[in-house]
């Protein structure tokens, strides 16, 4: 239990000073912030930015943080040299996947304060926002396991973070791409956040939701005992 | 039982073969050493038995536990220096080694102590990417040191290091025998080898060509002895050191004509030498 403390604190001071890692942290909000205060366009639907780049930040910041910080300390060996400590290897995913979701969250309570929502509708979008944030360290931890090395690693991040993130939104002019996008949950997560307002909330999102955070719980378990030390 | 135990330990990588029917032992409060140039095998050997990389066939045991094995209760009693560093870049070698010593359980007392040890004191606050090559390793030494454990695998403790840090980087190994610590440690420096070591193994492409303690190795060879004679007119001799020698030698005492005479034993570089054909690597 410690140990998850001493590598949450480890990754802050790290992270401070990794700025390819903190400019995934802060670039979505920072965007949807400038362009909310500052570009106004008539019968804009409200919250516009809001909902176009916070799912875009739920996909692509814990998705690029997790898998890169997991592939850099696979390639310097220092995972290596932790997991002939005695930490755990469940201690560290939940020290770093922990501090990830932290700081995530607190993009996400950027977009809240930047939607003025209210009430109700902060729990919703938070919880939304916490949801999507998960699976997707749940889909970085897998990539990073899966890679070597950070140049490896890119590879792989890059097109699934772009499929992610811009299918749900290319759902909107194409009814085929609507159709197929609908498994992923990042098109879930698209839809429900862009219901905040009505909290118009669809079990099957949730369905879908569920199953993609299973299918890479699994795919990572298969991946992380296959690559322990490599 | 004995603290290192390998019987016939192979390893290989598509066809070559890496590590040859390795058997090694060491007791409680042994250091043992692994000598041989480059691409021997070291870092291998150490691999498989601090459970890094399986061997193929044979057995290896430390702590009386399978390598194939090791949990985090052995791990928490052994040290380990590989020969990539495993450091973070972006934090101080304080920060590093604070990190480390909340993650072995040790008070920070220890940090100071290790760090005036390896020469590193003054280098505390320095980002590590800005460390030189020398300082990476002594950081990465100062990791094993510490804990305070029972085994300590050391890969090639004071390579590239300058003469002074090594004297204390050895002082430190002693230390740790002293306190009854087994220490593991591979090198291609013979004067270490010699230095430090109860036993030590001469790997060469995978095998073992000799194994045992260095200065009965040293003496095993002992028909290698030669007679080294300087003369008056600064003429070199080497005889062999055997009767067959004495009348040559009679004859240039008789002479007068020698300057110097002293007998040179083989060292651990020549049986080598002798042994593999190959020079090691200084
Ligand atoms: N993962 C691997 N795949 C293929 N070959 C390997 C691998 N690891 C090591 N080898 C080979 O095994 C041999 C022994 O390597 P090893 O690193 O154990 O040598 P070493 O004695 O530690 O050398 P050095 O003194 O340079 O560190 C080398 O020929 C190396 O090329
Ligand atoms: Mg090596």
């Amino acid at each position: 239990m410690k140990n998850i403390l001493f590598i949450f604190r480890k990754q802050l001071k790290d992270s401070l000073k990794n700025k390819a890692i903190l400019i995934q942290f802060i670039m979505h909000p920072l965007i949807a912030a400038v362009m909310t205060l500052s570009v106004h366009i008539e019968n804009m639907p409200e919250n516009f930015f809001v909902y176009l780049f916070s799912p875009m930040y739920i996909t692509m910041a814990p998705i690029v943080s997790m898998s890169s910080i997991i592939a850099e300390e696979k390639e310097k060996n220092t995972l290596r040299v932790l997991l002939m400590s005695n930490v755990k290897s469940y201690e560290y995913f939940i020290g770093i996947g922990g501090y990830i979701f932290l700081i995530c969250m607190l993009g996400a309570a950027v977009f809240c304060v930047l939607g003025k929502f209210a009430g109700i509708e902060i729990l919703y979008f938070m919880g939304i926002m916490a949801v999507g944030i998960l699976t997707s360290i749940v889909i970085g931890g897998t990539i990073g396991t899966a890679s070597k090395n950070q140049i490896l690693n890119t590879s792989i991040t890059m097109p699934v973070m772009l499929v992610l993130s811009f299918v749900p939104m290319l759902s909107q002019f194409n009814d085929v791409i609507n159709n197929a996008g609908r498994v992923l949950y990042s098109q879930q997560i698209f839809n429900l956040i862009n219901h905040t307002s009505t909290l118009d909330f669809k079990c099957e999102s949730i369905i879908i939701i569920v199953v993609n955070i299973l299918i890479s719980a699994i795919l990572f378990a298969v991946l992380y005992r296959k690559s322990k030390f490599a | 039982m004995k603290v290192i135990e390998t019987f016939n330990i192979s390893k290989q990588y598509r066809n070559t073969t890496v590590l040859d029917k390795i058997n090694l032992e060491a007791g409680k409060g042994e250091i043992v050493g692994v000598l041989g140039p480059s691409g021997a095998g070291k870092t291998t050997l150490i691999n498989i038995l601090t459970g890094q990389i399986r061997a193929d066939s044979g057995d290896a045991y430390i702590l009386e536990t399978s390598c194939v094995n090791l949990d985090c209760k052995i791990y928490s009693k052994i040290g380990i220096m590989m020969d990539s560093f495993g450091l973070y870049e972006r934090l101080s070698v304080y920060e590093n080694l604070k990190f480390y010593s909340q993650i072995f359980r040790i008070s920070s007392n220890r940090i100071e102590y290790v760090l005036n040890k390896t020469g590193l004191y003054g280098a505390r606050k320095t980002l590590v990417q800005n460390l030189s090559k020398g300082m990476k390793a002594r950081l990465n030494l100062a990791r094993a040191f510490l804990k305070e454990a029972e085994l300590l695998f050391l890969d090639e403790p004071t390579s590239g290091l300058d003469p002074q840090t090594a004297q204390h980087i050895h002082g430190l190994i002693e230390e740790e025998k002293q306190k009854g610590t087994t220490v593991f440690l591979t090198t291609h420096n013979m004067h270490e080898a010699e230095k430090l070591c109860d036993n030590i193994a001469l790997l060469c492409d995978g095998k073992i060509v000799e194994y045992g303690n260095p200065q009965k190795i040293c003496s095993k060879y002992n028909y290698m002895n030669v007679i080294d004679i300087t003369l008056k007119n600064g003429e070199k001799i080497s005889l062999p050191n055997s009767p067959k020698s004495s009348d040559k030698i009679k004859q240039l005492v008789e002479s007068e004509s020698i300057k110097s005479i002293h007998s040179s034993e083989p060292n651990l570089e020549n049986v080598f030498l002798l042994l593999t054909g190959k020079v090691l690597k200084q």
